[in-house]
């Protein structure tokens, strides 16, 4: 009988592989530009109100980190929110679809309609209903914009069962959730963390756009407001502060995703495995 | 010698599959299938043969109960009209097995749809593994055996429920000829052991009289039974048999039946 599973690669890794090529290439590349950065803002005497050196952002970031943190905090929370009901509202719709061919059919073309309307538009409507909860109106529009990649992708998930499997189950008298739990659940995993990681992405865009579109009113205000506030103030430092803040979620997000993904797909799917060509 | 035309058993087995003028149109208006006729006795291994589009496959699906005839009745044990076979174990084209599983799990869910617990079946599916040669595989994920190995784990699912008859749907027709020589013998050994009764479907002539007690040779538009042979070889066949003058014999006999219906 054949023997021997398949067994790693121990031959060296390409150059561009190695996880300190991978890691060092970037950081030269950010330093590089921050380094160029600092020397043109100092050579030239930029004034900080035009352009702030990378090392006063950093400064400012320091000084005003109780204000900073507390923006960071509120964009934070109405990100994760909304990006939790996005998953909850995504996953038990496509569930319904895939159960009801007629629920699909009837509320797949309003769920594109909102999907396709630009949020800056729909935000003000909004407010005028919703104007005494501002939170409230920055939760709807993160969720708005993060619910369908979630919703499109686990029906495409869902829809993608392999038709030997549906046999399977069939053949050995699955109950329909046994089905769902053994069988289209598992299915759909890749396609739906596909989804997750644009959807957590959008739910940043929205949280901030939706601030800008609507003003958060209220006390608790968001890094859009800071950014909004500190340009009527010509406080640059701070609205890049803010800014650096924004990138920096974004991008710890996806990271996060990734890592979840490939916790979950790596002993499995094809996308998690690296193949030695 | 071997017999043409209908069956003529020598041993009167009780029937353990019956299909009595069934017929499969599908929806589109394509004639897939028949109507034929077809008794299968308890134990016996038979292969259904013929080219691509002979219905071969539907019959095979049909006896399973994952397709409904269009007209007349198949009757295999206690399976209601309808419903799928329980006492029946499948193996696939593909070896479906579920990627996101191991091996010990692919093998286990049979049972676990049934409501058995892993504990309680633990004997079985170790038995099982052991039987196809995967016991060293168990915690294996299925991306990691090969072509041969992922078929074995196939097969070691099929005969988990302890089924009275296995249905084989060209399980080896993926594999490179090595792989399917060993699997085919390894195969009629647990038929010996085992004894349940085995419809397998493949469009080799080879590889049907290797296993065949009985051949069921097909044609195509509409699919049709064209005759049934009887291989009266040895029970216990091993690779001699493969060079045997009998054997090509029998190889060619099937052979020609097929190319005068495609005449």
């Amino acid at each position: 009988m054949e023997k021997q599973l398949v067994t790693l690669p121990n031959a060296p890794l390409p150059f561009v592989d190695r996880l300190a090529v991978r890691i060092a290439a970037p950081v030269i590349v950010a330093a590089l530009a921050l380094g160029g950065w600092e020397a043109y803002v100092r050579i030239a005497e930029t004034p900080s109100y035009i352009l702030p050196a990378p090392t006063k952002i950093v400064q400012t970031l320091w000084s005003d980190r109780a204000e900073l943190s507390a923006a960071w905090i509120v964009t934070l929370k109405t990100m994760f929110s909304a990006l939790g009901l996005a998953v909850a509202g995504g996953v038990v719709m496509a569930v319904l679809f895939s159960a009801s061919r007629l629920l699909e059919i009837s509320l797949f073309p309003p769920a594109v309609v909102l999907q396709v309307t630009p949020l800056i538009a729909i935000a003000p409507l909004l407010s005028v209903w919703l104007g005494d909860q501002p939170w409230l109106v920055l939760l709807l529009c993160a969720f708005i914009v993060a619910f369908f990649p979630i919703l499109s992708n686990t029906v495409a998930g869902l829809q993608s069962v392999d038709h030997g499997h549906r046999d399977l189950m069939r053949l050995y008298g699955a109950s329909p959730l046994q089905r769902l739990w053994m069988l289209q659940i598992p299915s759909m995993l890749p396609y739906f963390l596909t989804g997750l990681k644009v959807a957590a992405n959008l739910a940043l865009v929205g949280a901030i756009v939706a601030e800008f579109a609507v003003g958060a009113g209220g006390k608790q205000t968001g890094l859009a407001s800071t950014i909004l506030e500190s340009g009527f103030r010509l406080e640059v430092p701070r609205m890049f502060a803010a800014l650096a803040l924004v990138s920096f979620t974004g991008v710890a997000v996806y990271f996060l995703i990734h890592a979840l993904s490939t916790w979950l797909l790596s002993p499995w799917h094809d996308s998690a495995v690296r193949r030695d060509t | 010698m071997a017999q043409t035309s209908t069956p003529t058993h020598a041993d009167k087995r009780p029937t353990a599959v019956e299909l009595i003028g069934v017929e499969k149109r599908f929806s589109g208006g394509v004639h897939a299938l028949g109507p034929i006729d077809l008794a299968i006795g308890r134990g016996e291994f038979v292969c259904l043969v013929g080219p691509s589009g002979c219905g071969k496959s539907t019959a095979l699906r049909m006896v399973a109960g994952l397709a409904t005839p269009t007209a007349g009745t198949v009757r295999s044990g206690g399976h209601q009209k309808g419903q799928p076979a329980s006492e029946a174990g499948y193996v696939f084209q593909e070896p479906t097995l579920l990627p996101w599983s191991r091996v010990w799990d692919n093998v286990y869910l049979p049972l676990r749809l049934r409501g058995v617990s892993r504990s309680e079946a633990r004997p079985a599916v170790e038995r099982v593994l052991a039987q196809v040669g995967l016991e060293d595989f168990a915690k294996a994920y299925p991306r990691q055996l090969s072509g041969g190995m992922k078929m074995r784990a196939s097969i070691a699912r099929a005969l988990v429920g302890e089924p009275s008859l296995l249905l084989m749907d060209e399980p080896f027709a993926a594999l490179d000829e090595q792989t399917r020589f060993r699997l085919n013998n390894d195969l009629l050994h647990l038929w010996q052991e085992g004894r349940w009764t085995v419809i397998f479907v493949t469009h080799s002539v080879y590889e049907a009289v290797y296993l065949a007690e009985r051949i069921v040779v097909m044609a195509a538009r509409p699919g049709r039974v064209l005759a049934e042979i009887a291989v009266d070889a040895p029970a216990v066949r091993d690779e001699s048999f493969r060079r045997s003058v009998r054997y090509d014999e029998l190889c060619r006999k099937v052979s020609e039946v097929l190319l005068e219906a495609a005449r």
